[in-house]
């Protein structure tokens, strides 16, 4: 009883704290956390009665559509056009991002002019001009400049909606993809190049074996973000009367004035998509963290569940 | 002329108005040790680097095995070498940096076997059994399949050595091999280099540790701003300076 860790001696007796309440921590009860998300609730229910019982939204149309063969087509053609116009997006930014490293000042300025272009014209402007293309040359020759001529086409023959939406979202996004890779190629140490020029390893050889593996880590995250934008942007295309899945929902509905519920039904598809590509997106992004100390974002549904978990504040300030 | 493998004469190199070599002369001769030392800035790596042309020469010439580097002579007429004839020569020549500069993405045996497989175009096996016994010769056998971030700054320089070795070079650049190693890892590394010079391979070492410099080394050259101040045996060079300079130096590192 007269150990000096007790505070039961006379000396403290009289103290206004009664110490062996310090023992129990109070729990913390997050008030403002659960009244929010109370307010926050009831308006999800607003919204979700509403969505429910007016009978404008006609759900048994949308999802009688949603299934139907020829949204199903034009989905397929947006997921068609987003990778096309990826892979050309990507190919291209890799050409612009190596021409703006390059020594040459000629190749590095035209690709920046490139850029420049390609990024500050609005892409569905971009796809107009495409699309319009026979208005600004008639006719398409290949041969030699002011000399003779191998091949003609008629450029609305040979530029058809297919290839003037490629054309057009290929080039702006690989005006985009340029900045990313360039980004990335950058972040790889000189000293790598050195030591495998070092080692009599020629120019392309280094960019292939040494450089690009590297700078994937900071290249591939935002080429995911790159593809989702691009699923969504393909709908711009609809304006080049090129049947993905928007245009394909307004070829319906402007037959069966079912406005809402087909663009609802379209509406369904994207957000399927862009939800997959996101969760693809998730795991790439953690497989290219690995190792380089860089915390992975978490599930939402851990982070819902730690926020509203009743703990000690001990172990509150602890974690 | 078969014995000598560096020649340099009159080696000038500028970076714009910086003028960091001003006119080095050198002579290796074939199994030597030549240790580099002087005070940071004084064109030590420059000087390694114009060896296996990461930098290009401003003036002189500097002949590997005979060979002019950078520059070729046909018909009794000077060209600049293709890329392709650069890269070539540096496959002869082994540089081992301060920062190891190993590629992260790559496995140990993997960064051994790199080049061998892409310049050399050397079959699979027999680089991997020269990768195999190289790993046992810098004693880490056992790291073939690791990554080089899981591994030590002295196990990282060991195989960066190795990673060198593998193109069977004729000529080893070391530059400060152990400048960014904790003080428990330099022996490891020295021992390997001492093993390699015993073994009989010309080497040029940039370094700041003196007692190496002493016992492996056959020469001794002291550099400050861009000339090559004193040379001569280690011995002699540490412990009766000639030159000022070297004097001033070696009170201070000492
Ligand atoms: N790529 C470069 N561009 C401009 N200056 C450089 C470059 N490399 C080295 N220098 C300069 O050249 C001088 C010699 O550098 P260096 O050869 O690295 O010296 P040391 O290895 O002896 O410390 C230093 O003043 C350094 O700043
Ligand atoms: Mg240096």
């Amino acid at each position: 009883m007269s150990s000096i860790n007790t505070p039961t001696d006379e000396l403290t007796q009289d103290d206004a704290v009664d110490r062996s309440l310090l023992l129990e921590r109070p729990r913390q009860l997050h008030i403002a956390r659960w009244i929010t998300a109370g307010i926050v609730l009831f308006l999800v229910f607003v919204v979700a009665h509403s969505l429910i019982t007016n009978p404008r939204f006609e759900w048994d149309v949308v999802f009688g559509w949603f299934a139907s063969e020829r949204l199903f087509t034009g989905l397929l053609r947006t997921l068609q056009l987003t990778i096309i116009s990826m892979v050309v997006g990507i190919v291209i930014g890799v050409a612009l991002a190596l021409a703006r490293l390059s020594k040459n000042i000629v190749v590095a300025a035209v690709a920046s002019f490139f850029i420049w272009l390609f990024r500050g014209v609005p892409v569905f402007v971009q796809l107009l001009f495409w699309g319009f293309i026979a208005a600004i040359y008639p006719r398409i020759i290949i041969g030699v400049p002011f000399g003779p001529e191998f091949f003609s086409v008629d450029a609305n023959t040979l530029i058809t909606p297919f290839l003037a939406a490629i054309l057009g979202l290929g080039l702006n996004e690989g005006a985009y993809m340029s900045e990313i890779v360039r980004a990335g190629l950058i972040s790889v140490h000189r000293g790598q190049t050195e030591a495998a020029n070092a080692l009599g390893m020629r120019n392309l050889t280094v960019l292939r074996r040494i450089v690009l593996p590297q700078a994937m880590k900071i290249i591939i995250p935002p080429t995911g973000n790159q593809t989702i934008s691009m699923l969504k942007t393909t709908s711009l295309v609809s304006v080049l009367a090129f049947p993905e899945l928007l245009y394909s929902a307004q070829l319906v509905y402007s037959a069966n004035f079912k406005t809402i519920p087909l663009l609802i039904a379209a509406s369904l598809w994207y957000l399927l998509m862009t939800s997959i590509l996101s969760i693809g997106q998730y795991f790439i992004e953690r497989h290219y963290n690995r190792g380089s100390g860089r915390p992975v974002p978490k599930w939402d549904r851990e982070r819902v569940i730690n926020a509203f978990r009743i703990r000690n504040r001990t172990q509150e300030t602890s974690k | 002329m078969n014995d000598i493998v560096v020649e340099a004469r009159g080696v000038v190199k500028n970076f714009g108005a910086l003028n960091v070599l001003k006119g080095i002369d050198l002579t290796i001769a074939r199994g030597d040790v030549t240790c580099i030392i002087g005070p940071s800035g004084s064109g030590k790596s420059t000087f390694l680097r114009c060896i296996n042309q990461l930098e290009t020469l401003d003036g002189g010439y500097i002949l590997v095995e005979g060979e002019p580097i950078g520059v070729k002579v046909k018909n009794g007429r000077v060209h600049l070498q293709s890329n392709a004839e650069v890269a070539r020569s540096r496959a002869n020549i082994g540089m081992v940096f301060q920062s190891f500069n190993l590629f992260p993405h790559m496995t140990v045996l993997e960064n051994i076997c790199e080049a061998p497989l892409r310049v050399k175009k050397e079959s699979r096996s027999i680089v991997k059994n020269r990768a195999l016994k190289l790993l046992d010769r810098v004693g880490l056998s056992s790291k073939a399949g690791s990554y080089p971030a899981s591994l030590s700054g002295g196990q990282q320089q060991r195989v960066a050595i190795a990673r060198a070795l593998a193109m069977e070079p004729r000529l080893m650049l070391f530059d400060e091999p152990t400048s960014a190693l904790d003080p428990e890892l330099v022996g490891e590394v020295l021992d390997v280099m001492r093993g390699l010079a015993e073994g009989g391979m010309t080497m040029i070492v940039v370094t700041h540790e003196m007692g190496f410099a002493r016992e492996v080394g056959d020469h001794l050259i002291f550099m400050d701003d861009g000339y090559v101040v004193e040379h001569g045996n280690p011995r002699t060079v540490l412990e009766s300076p000639q030159h000022h300079r070297t004097q001033q130096f070696l009170a201070k590192v000492l």
